[in-house]
């Protein structure tokens, strides 16, 4: 190295000249952009940025120069390594995004792959859609109201003002407990499996403070072989409404709001007279079919599998509660008045969600359960 | 009940042009079930006429007997000629009416005859059956008509073939809608056009001259009408039109006096019965059955009578039983019969609907009678009736009517209601007013008085319009406001309500047990578990199946006294039978890898009971039962738990391309166990045991404490299946199982859960590893060190296991992760590790551990 010499003259120190700091800045560019990956580029950096660099050779001879060309010069060589530090910059950014793209594409995987390593589980659509349905009332404001299933033939039968010779309270329609009396008698025990959610109804009524807003859901059972269309153990879901000044037409509004919730906007239904013990008046409910919208009826050219072009579908029982019942739970029916309805879920089930055999639904393969998910 | 239209039309002027639809949708709106309207003589073209049977020639040569015929079809032919037609039926002979259709004519079921040749010869048409014409399928061979109809005529018009026919399911509470009368009476209102009621017909006034009869039992029969008509011809036959009536309605022409008690039937809904008089003996009577008597009914059935049968007898005894069938001994005898009847004795008789009911059950013996009987008959129909088969008897046998007359009734009041005016308008939720609910009543048939007397009433103020209404002698099931309130709101149409919601006091949602039941489910479904609900019956030898000791609680099941099956004659005690059936279902469908849950109720006698509850009282229904009626019930009934089950086969976790997965086994089970408590804030403890139907050391026992009252609650049990087990109930070789309480659960669920208190200080991390006799539970280690390592420790994972003869045999090694962490300040080295070797010491005090490598 050269020691500072007032008397040099700059013009002398061949690496501070204009033409070498060009040359030196060139030949670093060229080298850095020749650099063909971060190896080499490590290199180059090393040549040409570091301590014994040209460039950092002659900005070290600056010193040597009189004052009045020290400017002059550490502005040409600042410049030229600025020049070449970006060079640098660029050249690195490039050359890892070059790497990380090879890299990365090294690293690509299938992943249309499958994953069944531990399939999904699914609740069944009975207990899915019976929530659906509860959830629909309790936004109303009626509770979800429960009872045994091993039931007193007073709560499922006497109550609801079925006379002792009710047909539907013989062996035919009613599976009975064994007397442990008399174990030879088919009916004499006065408990039932539960023909229907209704003996919850009279629990509802003589448990609860009036007025008694509550839906049942829950399984029955009745003694009808497991085929295509019946199951001896089947689930319903019941709704009661017992207050002051309740009408037919709250229980239509009622019946109509639950179809227009499960089934979309549009949605009605239609009251036709019929008979049970428990409502007076009572009637059978239909509903609008959600596929045809009615448009099949008369229509043969558009036939409708879902309601057989009858545009109407059969949902279930319903009436105003007979007063007879109000007596038995001890409720003034001069006071109160009452609706209720029932229906059974696998029905609903099947036409919500085109099963066509009784049996898929109750025979828990998993191949019917687990596409219906955790919630309908 | 099937009505026919034309029928129909002789009691009310239907108009002209009204289809079976139209009518149909009348009635249906106005609360009668028609089914479906059936298009009888559908596609069916003449032409078709009555043909005389001139010659019959037998063709020989044929597999069976054919016959070529000429038959005279008068001018039908165009030609009056004798019509060739070759015919394979063989029951007419030469001079028989018969029905034939001519070329150009058409068949139901697009039959069209044309002239063709056949056997030989060329058959100009066809000899008809009633088959061919749509008039029943219970007669093959071809209709031979009476002699006096002429050949020529109209056999379409004659045989009533095109009509429509009314299906009506007629609801219990309806047993009036079991007739053309009372059909006819609704079709009417329907229509808004007067009724021609048949059953108003001019009665003689009963006297004492008419045959005996003696009502012992007058709850059982309130009403016994008897008349006598002598005189018949035996040789008389049901007219056509007749017979084409009772086959419209389903019913099969048999001889005169039998069709003509069924027509009246059909027509004014009274059942009634008929019997040769020749084969009486005494004085008829009605009274319950002896024990032990014994009856042979018209069915040729001897059925052994039971003291609560309401019986018809002569002096010989029973003759019939009430309302429900006829004895075959006083039988009228059939047309043809060398003994025809020429004397009938005509019962026309009110009885119980439940005593019909009970013994028409008890015999199995339904019929067209006990089924109008027991929805109850019109007690004021039976001189009526009575009156209609004397007047056919006369009109059609050639009879006479004796004037004898008897009529047993017991007094009775028609039935009255009163009912606030306004009571139909505030069942309905709409405004009919007073004149229409009175008319309403009036076209049912009600009578109807206002009544304003009371003036004002209480402090409302309000005036009192009551009506008085008493009904009709054939609405048994008119007996409250609502019942009428129905009767107007029907006839005004339940589509013509109107659809309102009522305002409902705020609800408290979901109780946390039911919030709580959809948690497990979808945690368990989240858990890769199948939900399968299955039936609950089961049979006893899965009992021994699972393995369960002889006096093993979970034998005490609760009974069927009728079954499905009499392979499942009682209910679950527990849910494992019914989930592993439908496992191994699935697995034999094909699908191996499974994890399957159910909840559900389980029942268990109650304790000091036998296989089932103690008889409940029987309460009354005319007012609210008491606090200890409702539960003595309650007491009668079995406990009901509700539980939680799963059960597990094949791979847990599957081999992929991501590697080696692994099977289900006990582990997966307890940790389903876990996974339904976590749901409830509840923690379970596991400890070892031998439960059956577990494999005896891969069954874990589940405890929790009541949050009540800090005991500790036995919740249920986990583990793999005792592979003797698995082999006994046909599953696959290793399953794993769980069944838990949920009302337990429920119990012990803590509730609300303390937020704890997040420390941001460093966390100081050391490992341990603790050699324990192999008997020793991980569980006693994990708590032991717990209880030693104090407050500072925040959280304790036991990583790894390990044996081997490095420890020793017999020997387990415990590895433990232990985590430290203060809140409030950073742990020094030395208080991690006086916490951890704190923690060691109470293991080696508390289970033996040693630190493994000391």
């Amino acid at each position: 190295m050269s020691a500072p010499n007032k008397s040099y003259d700059p013009v002398e120190v061949e690496a501070l000249k204009p033409e070498a700091i060009e040359r030196m800045r060139d030949q670093a560019l060229a080298a850095i952009a020749a650099a063909a990956d971060l190896d080499a580029l490590t290199h180059v950096k090393t040549a040409h940025t570091g301590g014994t660099s040209p460039l950092a050779l002659a900005n070290r001879e600056i010193g040597a120069l009189p004052p009045h060309a020290k400017a002059d010069a550490g502005k040409r060589v600042g410049q030229a390594r600025g020049a070449v530090n970006q060079a640098l910059a660029a050249r690195q950014t490039e050359l890892e995004a070059e790497r990380d793209a090879r890299v990365l594409a090294e690293e690509t995987v299938d992943v249309t792959l499958p994953y069944d390593r531990r399939p999904a589980g699914a609740r069944h659509p009975l207990t899915t859609l019976s929530d659906r349905i509860e959830d629909i009332f309790v936004a109303m404001g009626y509770e979800v109201a429960e009872g045994p299933e091993i039931e007193a033939e007073w709560f499922n039968f006497d109550a609801l003002n079925f006379p002792p010779d009710h047909p539907a309270r013989g062996p035919q329609d009613t599976f009975f407990v064994q007397d442990t009396e008399d174990p030879a008698a088919l009916e004499e025990s006065g408990v039932v499996l539960r023909t229907h959610t209704s003996p919850v109804q009279v629990r509802s009524l003589v448990t609860r403070d009036l007025p008694v807003y509550v839906i049942c859901p829950g399984r029955v059972y009745r003694p009808d072989a497991l085929d295509a269309t019946h199951t001896p153990v089947f689930h319903q879901v019941e709704l009661l409404a017992v207050d002051e000044g309740l009408t037919m037409a709250d229980l239509k509004g009622t019946l109509d709001h639950m179809v227009v919730s499960l089934f979309g906007e549009g949605m009605t239904t239609r009251l036709r007279p019929n008979h049970f013990p428990f409502t007076e008046p009572s009637a059978e409910m239909d509903m609008l079919c959600y596929v045809c919208r009615g448009e099949s009826v008369g229509n043969p050219d558009r036939p409708c599998r879902t309601c057989a072009s009858e545009g109407w579908i059969e949902l279930g029982g319903c009436g105003m509660v007979n007063p007879k019942v109000l007596i038995a739970c001890g409720v003034d029916p001069e006071k109160y008045s009452g609706f209720a309805f029932g229906f059974g879920i696998e029905r609903m089930l099947m036409f919500r969600h085109n099963v066509e055999d009784m049996r898929d639904i109750v025979e828990g393969d998993v191949r019917f359960t687990l596409p219906f998910g955790m919630e309908i | 009940m099937r009505v026919p239209l034309s029928w129909l039309r002789e009691y009310v002027d239907l108009p002209a042009g009204a289809t079976g639809r139209d009518v149909q949708a009348k009635l249906i709106s106005a609360g009668l079930e028609v089914e479906t309207v059936e298009q009888l003589g559908a596609g069916l073209a003449g032409p078709l006429v009555v043909g005389e049977v001139l010659t019959i020639e037998e063709l020989e040569g044929f597999k069976k007997p054919i016959r070529f015929c000429t038959v005279d079809v008068g001018k039908a032919n165009g030609t009056g000629d004798p019509q060739e037609i070759v015919c394979g039926a063989r029951n007419f002979a030469v001079g028989d009416k018969v029905v034939v259709i001519l070329p150009g004519g058409v068949l139901p079921g697009d039959f069209r005859i044309a002239a063709r040749k056949t056997y030989g010869r060329v058959s100009h048409g066809m000899i008809c059956s009633a088959r061919e014409l749509g008039m029943g399928d219970d007669h093959d061979g071809i209709i031979v008509l009476p002699p006096e109809h002429e050949a020529g005529t109209d056999a379409i018009a004659l045989l009533e073939l095109v009509d429509e026919v009314l299906d009506i399911a007629v609801t219990p509470d309806r047993g009036y809608a079991l007739s053309m009368r009372g059909v006819a009476r609704e079709a009417a209102t329907a229509y808004g056009l007067p009724l021609r009621d048949p059953a108003l017909l001019d009665v003689p006034a009963p006297n004492a001259i008419g045959y005996p009869v003696e009502v012992a039992d007058p709850t059982g029969c309130d009403r016994f009408t008897a008349r006598t008509v002598v005189g018949i011809d035996p040789g008389a036959r049901s007219p056509i039109w007749l017979q084409r009536r009772l086959q419209k309605v389903g019913v099969r022409p048999i001889s005169l006096a039998v069709d003509i008690t069924n027509y009246v039937m059909f027509e004014v809904g009274q059942p009634l019965h008929a019997y040769d008089r020749s084969r009486l003996t005494g004085a008829i009577g009605v009274r319950r059955a002896e024990p032990g008597e014994k009856l042979t009914t018209l069915d040729g059935v001897e059925r052994v009578l039971d003291p609560s049968d309401l019986v018809i007898t002569d002096e010989r005894g029973p003759i019939g039983l009430a309302g429900v069938m006829g004895g075959a001994h006083t039988e009228i005898a059939e047309f043809g019969e060398d003994s025809g009847t020429t004397e009938i004795v005509v019962e026309a008789a009110h009885f119980h609907p439940v005593s019909i009911a009970r013994t028409a059950r008890r015999h199995k013996l339904g019929s067209e009678a006990s089924r109008r009987f027991e929805r109850g008959t019109d007690p004021l129909a039976t001189s009526a009736a009575a009156q209609r088969v004397v007047d056919l008897l006369v009109l059609l046998a050639g009879g006479h009517a004796e004037p004898g007359v008897t009529e047993i009734a017991t007094p009775s009041q028609p039935r009255t209601i009163t009912m606030a005016a306004d009571h139909p308008d505030r069942v309905a939720g709409t405004v009919y007013g007073r004149e229409t609910v009175v008319r309403r009543l009036q076209e049912i048939g009600c009578h109807v008085r206002g009544t304003y007397a009371d003036g004002f009433t209480g402090t409302s103020g309000q005036e009192v319009d009551e009506l008085i209404v008493t009904v009709p002698s054939w609405r048994p099931d008119l007996s409250y406001p609502n019942d009428l309130a129905e009767e107007v709101i029907r006839l005004e149409g339940y589509e013509n309500l109107p659809s309102t919601l009522p305002r409902l006091p705020s609800g408290r949602g979901l109780t946390d047990g039911q919030l709580l039941r959809r948690r497990i489910g979808r945690a368990l479904a989240g858990a890769g578990y199948a939900e399968a609900p299955s039936y609950p019956f089961v049979g006893t030898e899965v009992f021994d199946q699972l393995g369960l000791d002889g006096d093993d609680d979970r034998r005490r099941a609760v009974r069927l006294a009728n079954p499905l099956y009499d392979t499942e004659p009682v209910l679950r005690t527990t849910m494992l039978p019914g989930l592993l059936a439908t496992l191994r279902r699935n697995d034999g469908r094909g699908s191996h890898d499974l994890a399957l849950f159910e909840t559900g109720l389980v029942f268990l006698p109650k304790e000091g009971t036998k296989n089932g509850p103690a008889r409940p009282p029987r309460l009354p229904v005319d007012r609210r039962p008491t606090a200890d009626e409702l539960a003595a019930v309650q007491a009668a009934l079995p406990d009901q738990p509700r539980r939680a089950a799963v059960v597990l086969a094949g791979a847990r976790e599957r081999s992929g391309w991501w590697g080696a997965g692994h099977p289900e086994t006990w582990a997966d089970a307890i940790e389903a166990a876990r996974t339904v408590a976590r749901e409830a804030n509840v923690e379970l403890t596991v400890r070892q045991a031998q439960y059956a139907p577990y494999h005896p050391g891969r069954c874990a026992a589940l405890y929790a404490t009541d949050a009540a009252d800090g005991t500790e609650l036995l919740i249920g049990h986990a583990g793999e299946l005792h592979p003797r087990v698995t082999k006994a109930l046909g599953l696959p070789d290793r399953v794993s199982a769980m069944e838990v309480d949920l009302d337990l659960i429920e119990r012990a669920g803590t509730g609300r859960v303390s937020g704890p208190r997040v420390s941001t200080f460093p966390v100081a991390t050391q490992d341990v590893a603790l050699v324990v006799d192999g008997t020793v539970p991980a569980a006693a280690v994990e708590s032991a060190l717990r209880d030693g390592a104090g407050d500072l420790l925040e959280s304790l994972r036991l990583f790894d296991i390990f044996t081997g003869p490095q420890i020793g045999e017999g020997r387990k090694s415990l590895a433990y992760a232990l985590r430290f962490r203060a809140p409030d300040r950073t742990l020094t080295a030395e208080e991690a590790s006086a916490a951890r070797d704190a923690a060691i010491s109470a293991a080696a005090e508390r289970t033996g551990a040693i630190l493994r490598g000391a």
